[in-house]
């Protein structure tokens, strides 16, 4: 069933239509999702830092991937209009 | 329990600090009316960025996680720590579709996953499967965040031995925080939140700053951790996953983060904030929370290499390994400042107990109430029986805690993530795409529900000697594989869901059997705050009558 709003208001429908959060930046984001899930690049003890087994301070940096992930892929695909008055 | 006398009073202050803000909560940000669903429900659908990092936040990482990850590095080793890898990958998955989530719920003023499904499927039935999910997944999880409250309590020896003394602080505890959640709604545990997660902050840090130089430093924690598994039998055990196990890890992690988005009160949470870009810049900002719960994770080992001994459990000649962090807590830092730590644990359970049980009284409101019991519900009917659920809901939580083993609320809550995971293809798969048939989604969930429940029941446990829903990691040689190697039950029961689903769908194609109607357009899924569309009387019946 079409939603009375897209027939009644063609102005705002054409606008709509182009309205989308598809974005090349978006792929960078398999990054921090498929990164953690291959364990033969973190499953051994050396090299240590600070005492951690390799095991547990790469798993920790794969977090800051992640964030470094996000705000990069926020930043990029962000609309030019409004999207920066709120910062 | 005199030796605590310091503990207590630093505990009793600030859980009487903080349940005074959930009362005053319901003046802040105050709404000109409290009885609507999305006032009381989703807070005004109004949250900021910060807010929403602390309610988030504190509802994703419960006291129970910062309870039970702990207890299973301090049991398991290596294999606790999935939850570093579970919430690494959460946010990416959040930012791409949860944002869609958001968007069509703020077009049609969804306020449950339950609402969405309703409309974009056509399919009260499926709705009301999705929201008989959610509820079942989530009582034992609220009931679980009781078992954290009680590891703080024993600590402290305030609970007695008879079942009233054992209880009576946990239900004292939880007549407040019923009193103020039915009161202020979701603005209770928002305003609460900023309080818990400061001080679990504040807690942490200084543990994984101070105890590592108190015992002589990471490395040798990690080396008394190695020594002890070695020294064990258990096979599955140690500071690195074995050939045997990884798969296990990484389905464990993925399937987690998949249910974790399902789960209603991940949804509401969401749900509460005021637009698009404050939840992208959110995934960029909880991560801080999954550093915190790594380094949580660690205290595990800690405990190891400071010989912490777990308290007897409720059975004779068990122990409850749940109390681990506490004790350490208790035994490595001076009186006051174990007090503020197991504050920060009891406060912790709190705030995701007051989400989760809005999340689940939405869902009867929505998905059960106005559907089959009152159609006409005004949208202060609606309120009204939601803060009464919401009553409910924390009664039954207290009961399993009180009545059943809470070895019970354990299996349940790991069911419940599995569980959960069954309403993936509705869900997360509806927001991209409503090829799937709402009958192939029925029979999809059906089937993903009865393997995942078999696949748990038939998975022994040898360290507690348990011959069902001993874990979540089933043996492949049961498929038939000839191999050691495990894997999550609820990845392979979302497989078999989906794989039914599109089988079935298929089917009804081609013997043209009905499909409900779309109620959402393609433009729904990136509306944004201020969208001129937008119906001013978000829960007007014409709106659920358009969509059947």
């Amino acid at each position: 069933m079409a939603e009375p709003a897209e027939s009644a208001q063609p102005a705002e429908a054409v606008s709509a239509a182009k309205r989308s959060d598809h974005s090349p930046w978006n792929w960078l984001l398999l990054i921090p999702i498929v990164l953690p899930l291959i364990t033969p690049i973190y499953n051994r003890d050396a090299p240590r830092l600070w005492g951690f087994p390799a095991f547990y301070w790469v798993q920790l940096l794969f977090i800051f991937v992640g964030v470094a992930t996000t705000t990069l892929v926020y930043r990029m695909s962000r609309k030019r209009s409004g999207g920066s008055a709120d910062e | 329990m005199s030796e605590h006398i310091t503990e207590i009073i630093v505990f009793t202050i600030l859980f009487l600090v903080v349940s005074g803000m959930g009362f005053v909560a319901a003046r802040w940000r105050a709404p000109k009316d409290m009885l609507h669903l999305d006032e009381w429900g989703l807070g005004g659908r109004s949250f900021g960025g910060w807010i929403t990092w602390f309610l988030i936040g504190g509802d994703l990482y419960t006291a129970y996680t910062f309870v039970a990850v702990p207890a299973l590095m301090f049991g398991a080793g290596a294999a606790g720590f999935f939850a570093v890898p579970y919430t690494v990958i959460i946010y990416p998955m959040f930012f791409l579709i949860l944002i869609r989530l958001w968007s069509v719920s703020h077009r049609h003023g969804f306020v449950t996953p339950a609402d969405f499904v309703r409309t974009r499927f056509g399919s009260p039935t499926l709705a009301l499967l999705v929201a008989i999910t959610g509820i079942v997944a989530t009582m034992p999880y609220i009931a679980l965040q009781l078992v954290g409250i009680e590891a703080v309590l024993r600590t402290m020896g305030v609970t007695g031995d008879s079942l009233l003394a054992r209880h009576a602080p946990i239900i004292i505890a939880f007549a407040i925080l019923a009193a103020y959640t039915y009161q202020s709604g979701l603005r209770a545990p928002a305003l609460i939140a900023f309080v818990k997660d400061t001080l679990i902050y504040v807690v942490i840090l200084v543990a994984v700053l101070y105890l590592p130089a108190k015992l002589g430093g990471w490395g040798g924690i990690f080396d008394a951790a190695e020594k002890k598994f070695a020294a064990t039998p258990a096979p599955g055990d140690g500071i690195l996953l074995n050939a045997n196990n990884q798969l296990q890890y990484i389905t464990l992690a993925l399937g987690s983060a998949l249910a974790l988005f399902l789960y209603p009160h991940s949804v509401t949470g969401v749900l509460a904030s005021r637009n698009r870009n404050v939840i992208k810049r959110n995934m960029s900002a909880l991560p801080a929370y999954s550093f915190l719960l790594g380094l949580l994770a660690l205290l595990g080992f800690v405990a190891i290499a400071s010989g912490i001994k777990p308290l007897p459990g409720g059975k004779p000649g068990s122990v409850d390994s749940n109390t681990i962090v506490p004790l350490l807590f208790d035994q490595q830092f001076p009186a006051w400042f174990a007090g503020i730590a197991f504050a920060a644990i009891g406060i912790g359970a709190l705030v995701p107990a007051a989400i989760m049980s809005i999340a689940a009284a939405n869902l009867f409101t929505r998905n059960i109430y106005k559907e089959y019991i009152r159609r006409d519900a005004t949208p202060a009917q609606e309120a009204q029986a939601s803060k009464i659920a919401s009553l409910v809901v924390k009664i039954g939580a207290v009961v399993f805690i009180i009545f059943l083993d809470p070895q019970f609320s354990i299996d349940l809550q790991l069911i419940g993530g599995v569980i959960i995971l069954q309403t993936a293809p509705s869900v997360a798969l509806g927001l991209y795409t409503r090829w799937l048939h709402r009958g192939g989604l029925i029979a999809g969930w059906a089937a993903g529900m009865g393997l995942g429940l078999w696949m748990l029941y038939n998975i022994p446990n040898a360290a507690t000697k348990r011959a069902h829903f001993g874990g979540s990691a089933f043996s492949l040689e049961k498929f038939g594989f000839d191999t050691p190697k495990t894997i999550y039950v609820g990845f392979v029961a979302v497989l078999v869901n989906l794989l039914v689903a599109v089988i079935v769908t298929f089917i009804l194609r081609a013997t043209k059997t009905p499909d409900g109607a779309d109620g959402t357009t393609d433009d729904d899924y990136f509306a944004d705050e201020g969208d001129p569309r937008l119906e001013k009387d978000r829960t007007s019946s014409e709106e659920l009558a358009s969509s059947t």
